[in-house]
């Protein structure tokens, strides 16, 4: 039987509550008749031999591009760069796609005689990963391989003498990357493209950039005039990494791009509830949701984050492209939205989504009060297409605990954010101005982005650029069962319950409005006309 | 004596040369005021005790004439007053307690010129030491009669019954007319009658014998100061310096022990008057001490009773309890705290729940004003040439004013105008109940010995932050409680006093003077209204005097914190320094070890070895407490043979996933702060250079604890010694010096008493989250006081602990990912034996060979 499509659920008396996600949590919600309730289509098959399609797609590439083999020649200098802890997410089972992608490369490598090779982390400006980590994403062979020979590096885009200045685009954009990948004979790019933002030419022209370089498109202004980023054509920030992509190509710069696709299929099946239809919930299912909803509620949210935290999903790759970059994400894109796409016909005035215990910046961490935002106005909201689903000056609803919380080691200056920034301002065209240099440049920051594993000083400020599109774009921000104290430091209004904020809502769109409920997980995205 | 003669204050003082002790005093102030503002041309002249920084000069403007008594004459006066200060009112150095009083040639000349003298000073307070109220209140008031005579003998003018026919001088003048304040008490509390009269007439009056009481005063003195040497006694003082203040360091346990033997003594010496005073008849020292002193005075001055040629015009006054100013110089005036006040307050505070006492008992309390212008008149009147005179200010028999009546009044005055406690609620007081004065006793030293059980336990329990500022809270209700049972011991008598002091000669004397001046220098207690003055007059000015809360709301509170922590971070400061172990970060030595050792070893053996050494860390945490240095030495011992290279690979990981995440992130966010502002900033921590490594971009300077190593291995000892304790003090001294900076304008921050020198060698010390005794220390002090806590979300992990190795035998590193920060070695030289059974955590280090560190030394 082949995956159903995602569709659109019009809420009637007869219909059971809604699951919301809600951190380390769940719950079931009865959302108001009339509403609309947007499932996700179903997990798309898995390829039977992934292996042999990555190898098959190494030998036929797309675009402009010779077979990887052909490009390997003994004596040259190879840089394999690699996606790093952010992506998938969850955390996939061994062996991860990276691991598959990067044993292929290397094994090629090998045979063409290829002995100077150095493995990049494409960090940014994110966190270094640990040992542990790295070994998740590489498999013990390979970084046992190259770790202990200092061949396995983390990119630091604070190490000057590890950067090199390729140039200006025509906008006057510095590309300023890692220099190993950009001096090598060939830079190779292996990419998880969990959703249709990653990829491309942001893959190297981010991943591996500096703060001088991101900072071009890494601003309110760029972030307001991408709507959203997840939709290339209209996308600022799309617009500014092709931009840049193109002039490191122009600069001699050999990428050889591997681009891969992973289904919805997100959690193991004793959670594979949390991505079923509800009504279509088995005895099973509603046992185990009954069971696990209730011994997390009396779980220390400390532990069910631990608990949370060590689920690695089963996502299966459903498809594997190769060549030049431009070609091979033109098909990703393709096939992302293969899996992730869903019609919806119009907007509406309140939009509801359930926030879960994990986005790309707290895999093995904390989800504090600014990546609660970020998840939400960020991410969730901007995953649309033409326009979002909720109207402009609407209302967003989200489910989140949302505990004044932070990683002291990985969120560092995210504490100092929250206490100095935001207490002074929510504006991100205002902190960008006021804020955003000081932290960038402290030196107790680049410290710990260099030596620990935190990430870099200037960070909270990309995740509330972010929600700038979002904050600019709705009337009023609900989160139902927050920390009151840090969604009103958000400058969102606390609400204890959905009812409450429904009624909440109703003081910016007046009464009985139209609600869309985003049904997470799996993710999806919301093609709106 | 004159009688039936109109006589006026100020025209007999006009023009007259004062002589006044205890001019800093309540009395002494309120009659330098009045003469100078009501006596024209009339002189005074202070003998005042020369301060160790101050000039007689400098203390007579500073102490007494900057105070609110002068306010009105300053207004009067305007720019003139300094003018009228300088012509009229005369410093001179001198001491009571010393014979002679001290005087210079110049102050004994000035002392002969003098037409009145007024003894006022006196050893008031209810604790003062048996030597002290001897020497002040006996003996004072002889050495000024001494010093009176032998001034005159060189003046050349006589004292004694001639006086009056005395015209072979050139300028006749009277022989120097000498007032002694006394206190009404004198003549005990338990009796009928007490007449203006001189003891010695007074039937009830034990015969004392005054020399013997000074000889032994003094021998009792001598007595203890020998026997607080004593070693067992020193050893005494010793550990309780010890208790209160932790490790830190010698010096400072020496200077509080020696603080401590001193107040041993003193407290017996208070003990020692109460004892002997009561023994004799009075409710404690200074009334003991004052009637010997009458005595003395009288028996060797006194004309009549005196040698001929020591003989001294005598006048004493005995005043009951001076308060408040009814009228002069402003209704309400008061300095210092008196003896009614702190009860009061200590009742509206709800901290004095029972206070003992007779309703219908009598309180005998006199205006302040009232007294001075009694004083002046028997200085207008002039002596009385037969002998001495007594007169008695007092208010009992002439306008009583009962006990429960005073009760009644207070009560219902805080009952309308509350003080409010720290938290902004208002205080309601309690109703008074008189009890006798032993059950009140009894409960309040009950109540004293709970809290001293308390606060041993408290002291002695880990406590920090919070919790310890809330023990130092106690130790403030504590102190309450002790000064509450200190007025009971000392007060309770007075309010159950029998005694009706008479002013038969007193209303004499007021009816002497003229209409105005009855009017104008009133001292007939008949005109007290006490209602309007314990409503009006008293209890305002006791309350605007008591610095407690009167409003509600918090900002009262809040603003103090506030206004600290904006002296600390002025762009003024120079230096700021910070401590590191529970300071900055939730950590010690031993947590630190215990990460470090167990890093490598297998999941089963580590939990052990660290429980072992978590549970050990109790005694050596105490270790720690008697001595940071000898606990450090002994401790780091456990580094011997550790590889060199591998710790300081460890330590990141250390950091950044033990130490950061039990970090203060406030802590952090100060350090950067004082560095924006300019401040050098120093980092001073008794732990290892390689665990604090990673902090050094956070401060432009650390001083820190070095082993020596051999062969690319610690050799566990220290190889100089550690910035810890007193030597932070110098060091500190050291660093200021090398930089310019001044410590007076320094911060520093730190969490515990073995931090005391580094924190007392700044202007600006800040305690941060504070453990019990530092907790106290800081209360005291009124330093400010942090409490940074871990990010919420940071480690709550109970052992400390590294990530559990995967599978024995596999290489690891964890720098090789950026290239600058990984060390030179790989990780190849510790791939190789888990350590056997017997020995605890072990370092591996070169392949095969393997090196111990751990094991109690």
């Amino acid at each position: 039987m082949s995956p159903r499509p995602g569709f659109v659920l019009e809420v009637d008396r007869s219909t059971p509550p809604v699951l919301f996600w809600h951190g380390e949590s769940f719950s079931l919600e009865r959302l108001p008749e009339g509403s609309r309730v947007i499932y996700a289509p179903e997990p798309l098959e898995a390829l039977e031999d992934p292996r042999a399609k990555i190898r098959d797609a190494l030998e036929t590439p797309l675009g402009d591009s010779d077979p990887l083999r052909a490009l390997l020649k003994p004596g040259m200098k190879l840089t394999i760069c690699f996606d790093d802890i952010s992506l998938p997410l969850p955390p996939m089972r061994s062996p991860d796609v990276r691991q598959l992608v990067i044993e292929e490369v290397l094994e090629l490598a090998a045979q063409a005689g290829v002995d100077d090779v150095v493995l990049v982390a494409a960090l940014a400006l994110h966190r270094r990963m640990t040992e542990e980590e790295l070994r998740h994403a590489l498999g013990d062979r390979i970084y046992d391989a190259f770790a202990p020979n200092g061949l396995l590096t983390q990119h630091d885009a604070e190490d000057r003498d590890a950067l090199i200045h390729l140039g200006e685009t025509d906008l006057g954009e510095d590309v300023e990357i890692n220099k190993r990948a950009a001096t090598s004979d060939l830079l190779v790019y292996v990419n998880i493209n969990l959703v249709a933002m990653d990829g491309g030419h942001k893959s190297v022209a981010t991943g591996l950039a500096s703060y001088k370089s991101l900072r071009h498109h890494h601003n309110p202004k760029t972030m307001t005039h991408s709507r959203s980023f997840m939709d290339a054509p209209a996308s600022e920030l799309h617009s500014a990494n092709w931009r840049m992509g193109r002039l490191i190509k122009e600069s001699g710069v050999k990428v050889f791009q591997i681009e891969t696709t992973l289904n919805t299929d997100t959690f193991p099946s004793n959670f594979a509830f949390l991505q079923k239809r509800e009504w279509e919930w088995s005895l099973r299912d509603r046992a185990t949701f009954a069971a696990s909803s209730s011994a997390l509620s009396r779980t220390p949210s400390r532990v069910a984050r631990k608990i949370f935290h060590s689920i690695r999903s089963p996502h299966a790759m459903t498809s594997v492209q190769a060549g030049e970059v431009e070609a091979v994400h033109a098909v990703t894109t393709r096939n992302v939205w293969e899996q992730q796409g869903v019609e919806v016909s119009g907007q509406s005035d309140v939009l509801t989504m359930g926030l879960p215990y994990i986005c790309p910046y707290n895999v093995n961490s904390i989800m504090n009060p600014i990546l609660v935002a970020c998840l939400g106005l960020g991410y969730f909201f901007n995953l649309y297409r033409n326009k979002p689903l909720v109207r402009e000056g609407g209302v967003l609803i989200l489910n989140h605990p949302t505990p004044w919380e932070f990683h002291p080691a990985h969120h560092p200056s995210y504490i100092d954010f929250f206490e100095e920034v935001l207490t002074e301002t929510k504006d991100p065209v205002e902190m960008h101005e006021r804020f955003e240099e000081s932290f960038a440049t402290d030196p107790w920051y680049i410290h710990l982005y260099r030596t620990g594993h935190a990430y870099h000083g200037v960070h909270p400020f990309y995740m509330w650029y972010w929600c700038a599109h979002a904050l600019e774009h709705l009337g009023r921000v609900i989160v139902v069962g927050g920390d009151p104290a840090a969604v009103r430091r958000l400058g969102f209004t606390p609400a204890s319950s959905l009812q409450d904020a429904f009624e909440m809502a109703k003081d910016v769109v007046g009464f009985s409005p139209s609600v869309t409920h985003v049904h997470v997980p799996p993710i999806l995205m919301a093609d709106v006309s | 004596m004159v009688d039936n003669r109109v006589m006026t204050i100020v025209e007999a003082l006009s023009g007259k040369r004062i002589f006044i002790t205890g001019a800093t005093g309540f009395l002494g102030t309120a009659l330098v005021e009045r003469i100078l503002r009501t006596i024209s041309d009339a002189q005074v002249v202070t003998l005042i005790r020369p301060g160790r920084r101050a000039t007689p000069a400098q203390r007579v403007a500073r102490e007494v004439l900057k105070n609110d008594c002068f306010d009105r004459l300053r207004e009067e006066y305007g720019d003139r007053f300094d003018e009228l200060c300088s012509k009229r009112v005369l410093a001179i150095a001198g001491d009571v307690t010393r014979d002679g009083l001290g005087l210079d040639d110049d102050g004994r000349r000035i002392l002969g010129t003098c037409d009145v003298v007024i003894h006022s000073a006196a050893a008031v307070s209810f604790d003062s030491p048996l030597d002290q109220a001897v020497e002040v209140n006996l003996l004072g008031p002889s050495r000024v009669a001494e010093a009176v005579a032998r001034a005159r003998e060189a003046a050349g003018t006589n004292a004694g019954t001639n006086a009056g026919t005395n015209a072979e001088s050139d300028t006749p003048r009277s022989p120097t007319h000498l007032i002694a304040v006394s206190t009404a008490y004198v003549a005990g509390t338990h009796q009928g009658e007490a007449r203006e009269e001189l003891l010695t007439q007074n039937r009830f009056s034990l015969d004392v014998d005054w020399e013997p009481e000074v000889d032994a005063a003094r021998r009792l003195r001598d007595d203890l100061q020998s026997e607080s040497r004593r070693p067992e006694r020193l050893a005494r003082f010793m550990k309780a310096a010890r208790s209160e203040m932790g490790a830190a360091g010698d010096h400072l346990l020496a200077a509080r022990s020696e603080k401590l033997r001193e107040d041993w003594v003193k407290r017996e010496l208070v003990e020692a008057g109460t004892a002997r005073a009561q023994a004799l008849g009075w409710p404690d020292a200074y009334p003991f001490t004052k009637a010997l002193g009458e005595r003395a005075l009288v028996s060797r001055y006194g004309i009549g009773f005196a040698r001929a040629g020591d003989e001294v015009p005598l006048t004493i006054v005995r005043p009951s309890i001076i308060e408040s100013a009814l009228k002069e110089p402003r209704p309400g005036w008061i300095r210092g705290f008196r003896m009614a006040e702190p009860i009061i307050v200590s009742y509206a505070r709800g901290l004095l729940k029972e206070f003992p006492g007779v309703p219908e008992g009598i309180i005998d309390v006199i205006p302040v004003d009232m007294v001075v212008a009694a004083i002046l008149a028997v200085a207008a009147k002039g002596p009385d040439p037969t002998g001495p005179d007594v007169y008695q200010v007092a208010s009992g028999v002439r306008n009583p004013f009962k006990y429960g009546r005073l009760v009644e009044l207070v009560q219902d005055w805080f009952t309308r105008n509350p003080l409010y406690d720290d938290r902004g609620q208002p205080i309601s007081v309690p109703e008074w109940s008189f009890p006798g004065r032993g059950r009140v006793q009894h409960q309040l030293e009950r109540a004293d010995k709970a809290m001293d059980a308390v606060e041993k336990l408290i002291t002695s329990l880990p406590l920090r932050g919070r919790q310890a500022t809330l023990s130092a809270r106690l130790e403030d209700r504590r102190t309450m409680t002790k000064r509450a049972l200190g007025y009971v011991e000392l007060y309770g008598a007075y309010t159950e006093t029998e005694a009706r002091y008479r002013v038969d000669r007193l209303l004499d004397l007021s009816r002497e003077l003229d209409e105005t001046e009855r009017e104008s220098f009133s001292f007939d207690p008949a005109a007290i209204d006490w209602e309007t003055y314990v409503r009006d007059v008293h209890l305002p000015s006791v309350i605007a005097h008591a610095r407690v809360r009167t409003s509600p709301g918090k900002s009262a509170v809040e603003k103090r914190p506030e206004r600290s922590r904006k002296a600390i971070l002025s762009p003024d400061r120079h230096l700021a320094v910070f401590d590191l172990e529970h300071t900055l970060i939730a950590s010690n030595v031993v947590d630190t070890y215990a990460w470090l050792a167990s890093r490598h070893l297998s999941a089963a053996k580590r939990v052990s070895f660290v429980a072992k050494l978590v549970g050990r860390s109790p005694s050596l945490m105490a270790l720690d407490r008697r001595d940071r240095g000898d606990f450090l030495r002994s401790f780091y011992l456990r580094y011997k043979d550790a590889p060199v290279a591998q710790l300081e690979e460890d330590a990141w990981e250390l950091f950044n996933l033990q130490l950061m995440p039990r970090s203060f992130p406030e802590g952090f966010a100060r350090v950067r702060e004082h560095r924006r502002l300019g401040h050098r900033t120093l980092l001073i921590t008794g732990a290892l250079d390689f665990v604090v490594a990673p902090l050094r971009p956070l401060f432009d300077d650390i001083v820190c604890a070095h082993l020596g190593t051999t062969d690319g291995r610690y050799d566990g000892r220290l190889s100089e010694l550690p910035p810890i304790g007193e030597a932070r003090a110098l060091l500190l001294a050291d660093y200021a010096d090398a930089h310019g900076l001044s410590l007076e304008e320094s911060v520093s921050y730190a969490d515990s008493t073995s931090d005391l020198a580094m924190l007392e060698a700044v202007g600006f010390p800040v305690a941060v989250n504070p453990e019990s005794r530092l907790a106290a220390i800081a209360k005291r002090r009124g330093w400010h006081v942090e409490h940074w806590e871990k990010a919420r979300g940071g480690s709550h992990q109970l052992l400390p602990l590294g990530p559990l190795e995967k599978g024995a035998r596999r290489t690891r590193s964890h720098h090789t990912s950026n290239e600058h920060t990984s060390n030179e070695h790989t990780s190849n030289e510790h791939t190789s034996n888990e350590p056997d059974g017997t020995l605890a955590p072990s370092y591996r280090s070169s392949p095969g060979g393997r090196t111990h560190v751990g094991e109690m030394p």
